[in-house]
């Protein structure tokens, strides 16, 4: 069993050994059942709750594992939401040609992740002027999308449209021998399920592994980790470049879920978001960034019912607590409590 | 050409304005105060509140000035003080309490504001109006820095702040009361976020969230500045001025904003330690 399950569990990540790999496997299977006995919004609305967890899987790894505080999540999720919107819209549906504006959308974001990384760390701007910059970026590219309403601002056929809103992009198409396959409603819920699932175990396997290990000493204690021979520069860009791709994974998957995308979603209010959920749930480990996630978009889904400000304000006093007295994070915090008072019972 | 004049120092009293309270924070304290622009709010809000029953705009200016300094040692003493010289923590805490107190706005005041009328009217040269109002910003925005270097070089307490600001430990070891230094300088901090709001609030229609035109350009103007107030500020403001009104004279307000940013980005690549660092290192 340890071979297979090899670096999958480590110091790094939280939970080893049968029990948390039992409950995993009871979690994926209950999640998978889930479409059965939901009904359609309930599905919809989890498949929606998955958009954002490859987001805060991408911070995790780029904050919690390497350290570096990156405000630009938000950025690659508009860039890489918008190319998919141009580039579907221009090719248009068939042939499977959605998949092409997927990849293409995400080499987009890559490129412009080894980009920024290539200036930020090559550069030497350490700490909080990667922050700062990060947050520059993020808030031009939202200012520069907001004044795109005129016709003039189309690449192809695609309208940019500002705050009107980017429509029309088809979902994610499979072509398969039966016909098209729509991803969509359920068949999205399963799509993100599957890749959920498949880039955890991997980020797992990544992070447990020797370049996870040179990470956390950049975290650490990056001086030293250059000391002893690593070029921390070579692996703060491969953290960036991994952690912003998975961010436009999500916003790839955000506008076909919903087939619309302004540039709200690039503000200075989402940017934040990712920061919070990563934060609240335990930024150094990535099983609870994505629970944290999921409980709390959830949670401010259903605190939106009386009024966005409300969530907001609900959210804002969650990262303020984490902060200041829970800095490790709720869910690792709870994780470890549990533990101690397993360990109590055992004596 | 007067109207280009006229945009640069109108930009140049606005980033003074906007910034000097957060410089002033930033450079004592190491905590970068995303709430910042919360705290201009609270200021116009008051004002804004005040002027509507009747006080005279002068008045409803101090009023406004007072409430954000009150408003600003309740904060530092609740929250802020845990957060000294922990610079990401401080990001990621006074983004959270600026996320706290614009919602709380807008659940308890709803999304508007009395409003006020700009006063003093207009002048005229060479068939352009300018505001007068404006102008008189300007000048205050001068009056400030001269206020400001006048404090910081001539009286205790800027001696005492001055001393914390270089070495904290050996002030507190020579008896300066660091911690109650660190309030003061706090409160003084968001009063003059409450003044800029002040001054501001008869120029704007007011919503809870007008912070957030603040917040960018003074964030930008601090980091551009570097840490010391006296020889980083004015310098990193009339820059970036220049840049603004220049810019947005070419292509408009937006693109004027994204020089703006894509100025700091440069900024921190060649000079980390903003325009002090640069000014400092030559005087050595």
């Amino acid at each position: 069993m340890n071979r297979l399950t090899g670096n999958l569990s480590g110091p790094q990540t939280l939970g080893s050994g049968r029990g948390f790999w039992g409950a995993f496997c009871a979690a994926v299977t209950l999640a998978a059942l889930f479409p059965l006995i939901g009904n359609a919004y309930t599905v919809y609305n989890f498949a929606y709750l998955m958009v954002w967890t490859f987001m805060a899987m991408g911070l995790s790894l780029i904050w919690g594992y390497t350290g570096i505080l990156s405000f630009g999540q938000t950025a690659f999720f508009g860039v890489a939401g918008y190319s998919y919107g141009v580039i579907s819209i221009n090719l248009g549906e068939d042939y499977g040609l959605t998949q092409v504006a997927l990849l293409g959308a995400l080499l987009i974001a890559a490129v412009f992740a080894v980009l920024i990384g290539y200036f930020l760390f090559y550069g030497g701007i350490t700490a909080v002027f990667v922050s700062i910059v990060t947050l520059s970026i993020t808030l031009v590219l939202e200012t520069f999308m907001a004044q795109t309403a005129g016709p003039e601002w189309a690449i192809g056929e695609a309208r940019l449209n500002g705050y009107n809103g980017m429509t029309g992009m088809p979902p994610l198409i499979i072509p398969w021998f039966t016909g098209q396959i729509y991803v969509q409603g359920i068949t999205l819920f399963y799509f993100l399920l599957i890749i959920l699932v498949a880039v955890y175990l991997l980020l797992r396997m990544l992070l447990n592994s020797r370049i996870g290990y040179i990470l956390v000493g950049i975290r650490e204690n990056s001086e030293r980790t250059e000391m002893l021979g690593y070029d921390i520069r070579r692996y703060q860009l491969l953290a960036f470049l991994i952690g912003s791709t998975l961010a436009g994974f999500s916003g790839v998957m955000y506008t076909t879920w919903g087939q619309y995308l302004t540039p709200d979603a690039m503000g200075i209010t989402a940017a934040v978001l990712p920061i919070l959920w990563v934060a609240a749930g335990g930024r150094k480990d990535l099983t609870a960034s994505v629970v944290a996630t999921i409980v709390l978009v959830y949670l401010s889904q259903r605190l939106a019912i009386m009024g966005d400000q409300y969530a907001l304000v609900v959210m804002g006093a969650i990262l303020l607590i984490a902060v200041l007295f829970v800095p490790e994070g709720f869910v690792v915090a709870a994780v470890r409590f549990i533990g101690r008072l397993s360990r109590k019972k055992m004596r | 050409m007067l109207s280009l004049f006229y945009q640069f120092l109108d930009t140049f009293a606005f980033l003074v304005l906007a910034s000097t309270g957060l410089a002033v924070i930033f450079g004592m304290m190491g905590v970068i105060n995303l709430a910042h622009g919360e705290f201009i709010m609270v200021g116009a809000y008051a004002t804004a509140f005040s002027a509507a029953a009747g006080v005279p705009l002068i008045l409803a200016i101090g009023v406004g000035t007072l409430a954000a300094g009150i408003f600003g040692v309740i904060l530092e003493r609740l929250v802020i003080r845990h957060l000294y010289h922990r610079l990401l923590d401080s990001i990621v805490a006074t983004f959270a309490i600026s996320l706290i107190i614009t919602q709380g706005t807008l659940i308890i005041l709803g999304p508007t504001a009395p409003a006020i009328g700009t006063p003093l009217g207009s002048v005229t040269f060479g068939g352009q109006s300018f505001s007068v109002y404006r102008i008189v910003l300007a000048g205050m925005a001068i009056g400030l820095l001269a206020l400001m270097y006048w404090f910081f070089m001539y009286t205790r307490y800027g001696v005492y702040a001055r001393a914390t600001i270089q070495n904290p430990s050996m002030a507190a070891a020579l008896g300066v009361h660091t911690r109650r230094l660190y309030m003061v300088t706090f409160g003084f901090g968001a009063a003059l976020a409450g003044l800029t709001g002040g001054l501001y609030a008869p120029t704007m229609s007011l919503e809870p969230l007008i912070g957030t035109d603040f917040i960018v350009q003074a964030f930008v103007t601090v980091v551009v500045g570097g840490g010391n107030i006296l020889i980083g500020l004015p310098p990193a403001a009339a820059l970036l001025a220049v840049i603004q009104s220049s810019l947005t004279a070419w292509q408009g307000q937006l693109i004027g904003q994204v020089g703006l940013l894509v100025a700091v980005i440069l900024v921190i690549r060649i000079l980390p330690q903003g325009i002090s660092g640069l000014l400092r290192g030559r005087n050595v």
